[in-house]
């Protein structure tokens, strides 16, 4: 094939792969905690609710989950200002439909892990007298953290990854990098080789240091 | 308004038929190609079972848009010259079939020894053994996440649009180019592929529940 | 039944076997004969080296040294000095040759009783699916399952699913079946249906070496008594001599007493 490797121009703009790296991780990390508390609130709704509450979150979450994240990109970029009456940056609207997005994945965590809260722990604590809402706060809440860790660490990694779809709309993340940098040098094994590294490094930190609070939060109580 | 979005209509079912289409090959060739490699991750000699999970490890470490451009842009430099299309559902297939591998591995993780155990003790031969009492079990556990991943198929797939490959989400985007009819035409794009993957998810509940009395 | 003396031919014959898992010895130099239509035995403390033992002789479990013959072949390994391990087909027919019934049943929840019957007699003896069915039948009816044929296990009670493993054990005409505490899985009120299978065979002449802690039912089914401590022979003789209360061997003494107390 006769392809040889040549790192020195993927060097000289690593800057745009680096910040573009940050900027994932800040992207993923505020649509995270957003859509954590947008998981965490709909979900316990969702377990108390009647029929009507639940019907309409279950719709969110199905609607999210099965329509692909660069449609709901466009829509809420490219879609929504022709409707509505408002500016924002391309981050500002990345950030919130990736919140949006993951928190219709959250709440489906957290509500299977609601759920998986044995009937005999929530009956324990009306016998020793808690109301309701300390019920929630010392008993249900952490026992389902518990259950849901594992699968709560696999979904923010992959969230983590789907911040690459900000590339579409010119959000100067680490893809987006990867593709200036394929554009402009021309070294595209190389850059890509670099980025998949970067992504996977990442990421298998992020599930490690998960990982680790899973174990603390197991012997921690 | 809804005019031009009729006059369009043809257009977008054209792109919708290649969206179905893609995500057809897509699930085809991985599953082809993930129970093959899933076999020799379980199965294999020690090389190649580090090479399989070198490689999902790998596709499933990264996101799908790095793996497509990756593909796309990165086979024409090294002397591989692919059609879009193809690259497309070259790179689709890749991270579907690293899937179909872990759902494969799971399922047959999840069969208890004693049921190789059991077919050893009658004296079936190992191929025997896979054939008679290991798939037909690990068959029934990988189905209904192998049905609910299909609709990641599809829904990856909008994303060769970025190669210029007019499948629905490109349609939807061009027909909006000419017509400035920007949120209907994303609400209709949300909908068939709604339709698709709702309809998906719930024929993978129904078969869940169908194979539901294997739970010993 | 038949009792075996040292010169008469051994169906099967366990000779110095020993095992380690990693570190640990499992089995120390085992040695241990068994004659034609005779019913063996083996009791012992928990992790003595009973189903180690027993998994060896139908080789699911490789074993460092010593040698393990039914009807004089080796039964993991090559013939010839070097110990070099059978063809996968090899030790597909050997394993045909010996029956195994398990603590947990491990019946295939995808084939019906029937089904669990047939597959080794369609797929290992090459019998038409008609005449493997009708010995499915047959041995169905032996273990007092003719209705149940086409049950799947889990519509079987516990008791029911390890008459049904023991009928797919049987039905291929092993020479030797192996039994591993079939029935410590089962509800005491299912334990005497599933014992009484077993005695009818022993009856019919099978040849058996089985695991248990059922003391009384060694002592009433078995021709002898294998007592296993810290993986070595510790004992062996008839049910009387070894199970009897005056015994001398001091590790035997207290394990029978811990059973004394409950069983007899
Ligand atoms: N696969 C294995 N790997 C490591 N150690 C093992 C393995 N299988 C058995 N052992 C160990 O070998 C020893 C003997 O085990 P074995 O199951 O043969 O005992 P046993 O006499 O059948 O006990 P039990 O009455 O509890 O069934 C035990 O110490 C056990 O922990
Ligand atoms: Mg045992």
């Amino acid at each position: 094939m006769g392809y040889t490797l040549n790192f020195n121009l993927i060097w000289r703009h690593f800057d745009k792969l680096w910040g573009g790296l940050l900027l994932s991780l800040e992207l993923a990390v505020i649509s995270i905690a957003i859509g954590i508390v947008i998981g965490l609130v709909l979900a316990v709704w969702y377990v108390s609710a009647g029929r009507v509450v639940r019907g309409i979150i279950a719709s969110y979450v199905e609607f999210i989950r099965n329509v692909p994240l660069i449609l709901l990109v466009y829509l809420v970029f490219y879609g929504l200002p022709t409707v509505i009456d408002l500016a924002y940056s391309a981050q500002t609207s990345f950030v919130a439909t990736l919140a949006v997005y993951s928190g219709a994945y959250l709440v489906e965590v957290f509500r299977s892990g609601l759920e998986a809260v044995p009937r005999g722990q929530i009956d324990a604590g009306k016998a020793i007298g808690l109301t309701p809402w300390q019920r929630l706060v010392h008993v249900r809440l952490p026992t389902m953290m518990r259950i849901t860790l594992p699968a709560l660490s696999n979904t923010f990694i992959s969230l983590f990854k789907d911040t690459s779809v900000a590339s579409v709309i010119s959000v100067p993340e680490l893809t987006y990098g990867a593709q200036w940098i394929n554009f402009n040098t021309f070294r595209i094994v190389e850059v890509y080789l670099v980025v998949t590294a970067m992504y996977l490094v990442t990421g298998y930190a992020l599930l490690f240091a998960l990982r680790l609070v899973e174990r603390w939060y197991r012997t921690a109580r | 308004m809804l005019g031009q979005i009729a006059y369009a209509l043809p257009f977008l079912a054209e792109g919708f038929a290649l969206t179905l289409w893609v995500s057809l090959l897509v699930v085809v060739l991985s599953l082809i190609a993930g129970v093959v490699f899933g076999v020799g991750l379980v199965y294999g000699p020690a090389p190649l079972r580090w090479a399989v999970r070198i490689f999902s490890d790998t596709v499933r470490g990264i996101p799908i848009l790095v793996l497509i451009f990756f593909v796309y842009y990165g086979m024409p430099a090294v002397g591989v010259h692919l059609q879009s299309f193809w690259a497309a559902v070259l790179a689709l297939t890749l991270f579907k079939t690293a899937q179909v591998v872990e759902y494969l591995r799971g399922a047959v993780a999840s069969i208890p020894k004693g049921q190789s155990e059991a077919a050893m003790a009658i004296g079936l031969t190992f191929r025997q053994r896979l054939t008679y009492v290991i798939f037909p079990q690990a068959f029934r556990r990988f189905l209904p996440p192998w049905i609910n991943g299909v609709t990641d198929a599809v829904k990856g797939s909008a994303l060769v649009s970025l190669l210029g490959i007019t499948d629905l989400m490109q349609a939807i985007n061009q027909v909006i180019g000419r017509t400035y009819e920007a949120m209907p035409l994303y609400i209709l794009g949300a909908l068939l592929y709604f339709g698709v993957n709702y309809a998906l998810s719930l024929a993978s509940r129904r078969l869940e529940q169908r194979f539901a009395f294997i739970r010993e | 039944m038949a009792t075996t003396s040292d010169n008469s031919p051994a169906l099967l014959d366990i000779a110095e076997v020993s095992k380690s898992f990693g570190s640990v010895e499992v089995l120390r130099s085992v040695s241990l004969k068994v004659a034609k239509g005779e019913v063996v035995a083996i009791i012992g403390p928990s992790g003595s080296g009973k189903t180690t033992l027993l998994r060896c002789v139908n080789f699911l479990e490789s074993y460092d040294s010593g040698s393990i013959r039914i009807d004089g072949k080796e039964v993991g390994f090559r013939d010839g000095g070097a110990r070099q391990r059978r063809s996968e087909r090899d030790l597909a027919a050997m394993r045909a040759e010996t029956g195994m019934v398990f603590q947990g049943f491990n019946l295939f929840p995808h084939l019906t009783a029937a089904g669990n019957i047939m597959l080794g007699l369609t797929k290992v003896r090459g019998k038409s699916s008609g005449e493997a069915r009708s010995i499915a039948d047959h041995w169905l009816g032996r273990v007092g399952l003719a209705h149940k044929a086409d049950s799947l296990p889990a519509e079987l009670s516990g008791g029911q699913q390890q008459r049904v493993g023991i009928a797919r054990a049987v039905a291929m005409e092993p020479k030797i079946l192996l039994l591993d505490e079939i029935t410590s899985a089962l509800d005491p009120e299912l334990v005497g249906e599933v014992l009484a299978v077993v005695k009818s065979l022993a009856e019919d002449g099978m040849t058996m070496v089985m695991v248990t802690h059922e003391m009384a039912f060694a002592r009433d089914a078995s021709s002898r008594i294998v007592f296993m401590a810290d993986g070595g022979v510790s004992a062996v003789g008839p049910p009387k001599e070894v199970l009897a209360a005056e015994t001398t061997n001091e590790r035997l003494r207290t394990f029978l007493a811990r059973f004394r107390a409950s069983q007899f």
